[in-house]
């Protein structure tokens, strides 16, 4: 699905944020929220970020569309490093990313119309306006799965479902090529979920533009995406094909993770935490490859050198001393 | 755990009946709910939001906000005695004491200005004749009991000062320190990440199963439930739906919305399940309790239903041994099954 130029391609993508302490509000540490990290994804294309709470999945979202600056590295959109540009120039490139958030309920404005909502975006970018504007509305309406005539309905006449569809209405009005997915269907129930999770597959089908899928839910970013980045401690651990991923883990994290999820199948009973303790914090993360304090095999390599991103089979690269070839027999 | 004696009933609820009144009207919240606990059992209550889980959990610890609800019926028996029969006093020295519950947001269920090991001392004194120093030590080898390192020194911090998975362990030695017999797990682990998750359930089922605890496990995350229960409840709408054991549940599910349910999950990853399959949907939502239809709440979503599902309520009959189903086509269901 990537021949050619890939659509979003991310090099060595930093966020630091500061941490002030004392009456100087001087600095006294730096939270690594992003801590270089490399991806591209292709047009047409979804790539899952899977991670724990503060991972940094979701500042990595937010720095590709520029909603927080990075710290460093490079975002080439089309092949264009939109890092650099300044607010003004950047504007045309706003209309090919959208974002749709975990909270429907959080990211509607509660005092304006369900039409207006979705419309916003063309009168802001001068695309559309009067019954041209109307018509474009009622059209992205139809192909959410919702009805025309809910145009004037406010958001509090919408259940959870219907207010994400709302959402990604008003994420496909400009005809965007990526579309960030921030935990789009953690806030709603199961039976719900399904219908969402199937209308951002039906709708990329028919249009083509690629997702950018943020979800700790790994069966759910296993479902929707077509490659899988897993995200420990701000870093990139291993990504690769989604069958590829989920059938060979290479990295202990993720066999820790997979590990976790429990199986609606109550014959395959596993009541055995695969990795004990918790996240360490990222102000001060652990030397080397950030895992080693929770991981089983760690040596003492993984304590004194960060491990890079390294081939691992076809469409597969995993961040893992263990992974080189010299290492593990299993 | 000797396995020769059937275990005793702890909890026994008889037809429990929960409303709300409000301004849009009065709502069932929790309507003609019948099910038992017993000793070392884990009971799970499976439903969307809304159905009446968190309800029939509140209602057991006679924590319903009144106004606007009130139990307006049924019997709620721990140990022989009719909890909705006590006056306040009595139900205070049952709560914390011969029930105990944990809630999702360990955050917001611990007093931030107390120290951890005071909380816990609390607890146990409120329901124990024991010195200050006595409880203490009994708060300490609760922390050591949930497995939290270096417990003498936990004990002095405050909550800000533990991670998620540490507060939530914190809970559930409170809950545990007076070796309640029942335990309410209200979505213990759905704000957890899914290793922690791991942790905390292996954790729960550990203690109950050693403890001889009775545990009613509420969430709406069928995985959990298949890796904890050995029984499970299904509500919609306020009403039960399906009763049954673990395995027969997934076996055989009969009722159409836990069929509904169960083929809405995302494929279960790990077992190399075919992924790129659509997602079966269950169509529509969740009807508003103010305004059920007559039927079956569940018809109007249900792609089995038919004209008498529309008029009459199905009733809860045991469709299988041990496995009850509130639907009129349950019976097909399992013939086809």
């Amino acid at each position: 699905m990537t021949e050619q130029r890939p659509l979003l391609e991310v090099t060595d993508l930093v966020k630091h944020y500061a941490v002030r302490g004392g009456v100087l509000r001087r600095q006294v540490g730096t939270v690594h929220a992003v801590d270089g990290v490399s991806f591209a994804l292709g047009a047409g294309e979804t790539l899952g970020l899977v991670g724990e709470s503060g991972c940094g999945k979701s500042t990595v979202a937010r720095t590709v569309l520029r909603l927080v600056e990075p710290t460093s590295g490079a975002i080439k959109l089309d092949g264009e490093d939109i890092a650099p540009l300044s607010k003004s120039a950047l504007r045309p490139y706003r209309r090919s990313m959208q974002i749709v958030f975990q909270d429907p309920f959080a990211s509607l404005n509660p005092r304006m119309t369900a039409g207006d909502i979705v419309g916003e975006p063309l009168t802001v970018h001068g695309l559309a306006s009067g019954a041209k504007k109307q018509e474009r509305v009622a059209e992205l309406f139809q192909q959410v799965g919702l009805r025309p005539d809910q145009m004037k309905n406010f958001p509090h006449q919408f259940s959870g479902g219907q207010r994400q569809r709302i959402c990604i209405a008003r994420a496909l009005s400009l005809g965007p090529r990526l579309i960030v997915c921030d935990e789009p269907v953690s806030a709603l129930d199961v039976s719900i979920q399904a219908q969402v999770i199937n209308l951002l597959i039906d709708l990329q089908r028919k249009q083509n533009f690629s997702y950018l899928f943020i979800a700790h839910d790994l069966a759910v970013v296993a479902h929707i995406s077509h490659r899988v980045a897993v995200m420990y401690l701000g870093r990139i651990v291993e990504i690769a094909d989604k069958h590829e991923l989920f059938a060979n883990p290479r990295h202990p994290y993720t066999q820790a993770l997979l590990a976790s999820v429990p199986i609606a199948d109550p014959k395959a009973r596993r009541l055995a935490p695969m990795i004990d303790g918790d996240v360490p914090s990222p102000i001060n993360p652990p030397s080397g490859c950030a895992f080693h304090t929770r991981c089983r095999y760690a040596i003492d390599r993984c304590k004194l050198e960060r491990p890079a991103l390294q081939a691992a089979g076809t469409a597969h690269q995993v961040a893992c001393w263990l992974n080189d070839g010299t290492g593990r027999d299993e | 755990m000797s396995e020769a004696a059937p275990p005793e009933t702890v909890l026994d609820v008889k037809n429990l009946q929960t409303v709300f009144f409000t301004n849009s009207g009065l709502f069932r919240a929790v309507d003609d709910v019948s099910f038992s606990v017993r000793r070392g059992e884990t009971l799970a209550i499976v439903g969307e939001s809304g159905c009446g889980k968190s309800v029939s959990a509140l209602s057991i610890m006679r924590l319903v906000p009144d106004p606007p609800g009130r139990i307006v019926g049924g019997s709620v028996t721990l140990e022989g005695t009719d909890l909705l029969k006590l006056d306040d006093a009595a139900m205070r020295a049952i709560r914390g004491n011969r029930i105990s519950m944990i809630f999702q947001e360990p955050m917001t269920s611990l007093n931030p200005v107390m120290r951890i090991g005071d909380q816990i001392t609390e607890a146990v004194r409120l329901h124990r004749k024991m010195s200050s120093k006595e409880a203490w030590a009994q708060a300490v080898n609760m922390l050591r009991l949930v497995r939290i390192p270096e417990p003498e020194r936990r004990a002095q911090e405050y909550p800000h000062q533990l991670s998620g998975g540490m507060r939530q362990r914190a809970m559930i030695a409170m809950a545990l320190a007076c070796r309640p017999a029942l335990l309410i797990a209200d979505e213990p682990t759905t704000a957890l990440d899914v290793t922690i998750q791991a942790q905390i359930l292996a954790l729960i089922v550990d203690l109950q199963q050693r403890l001889g605890t009775g545990l009613i496990l509420i969430t709406h995350d069928l995985g959990v439930v298949a890796q904890t229960a050995q029984r499970v409840i299904v509500m919609y709408a306020g009403k039960k739906v399906e009763e049954a054991t673990v395995e027969s549940l997934f076996e055989t599910p009969l009722h159409p919305y836990t069929r509904g349910l169960m083929a809405s999950m995302p494929a279960v990853i790990a077992l190399g399940a075919k992924t790129d399959a659509r997602l079966t949907e269950i169509p529509g939502m969740v009807p508003s309790l103010t305004n059920l239809p007559p039927g079956c709440a569940f018809a109007p979503r249900c792609k089995f239903a038919i004209d008498r599902c529309l008029k009459e309520y199905p009733p809860l009959d045991e469709v299988k041994s041990n496995h009850w189903a509130a639907c009129w086509r349950a019976g097909e269901m399992l013939e086809a099954s």
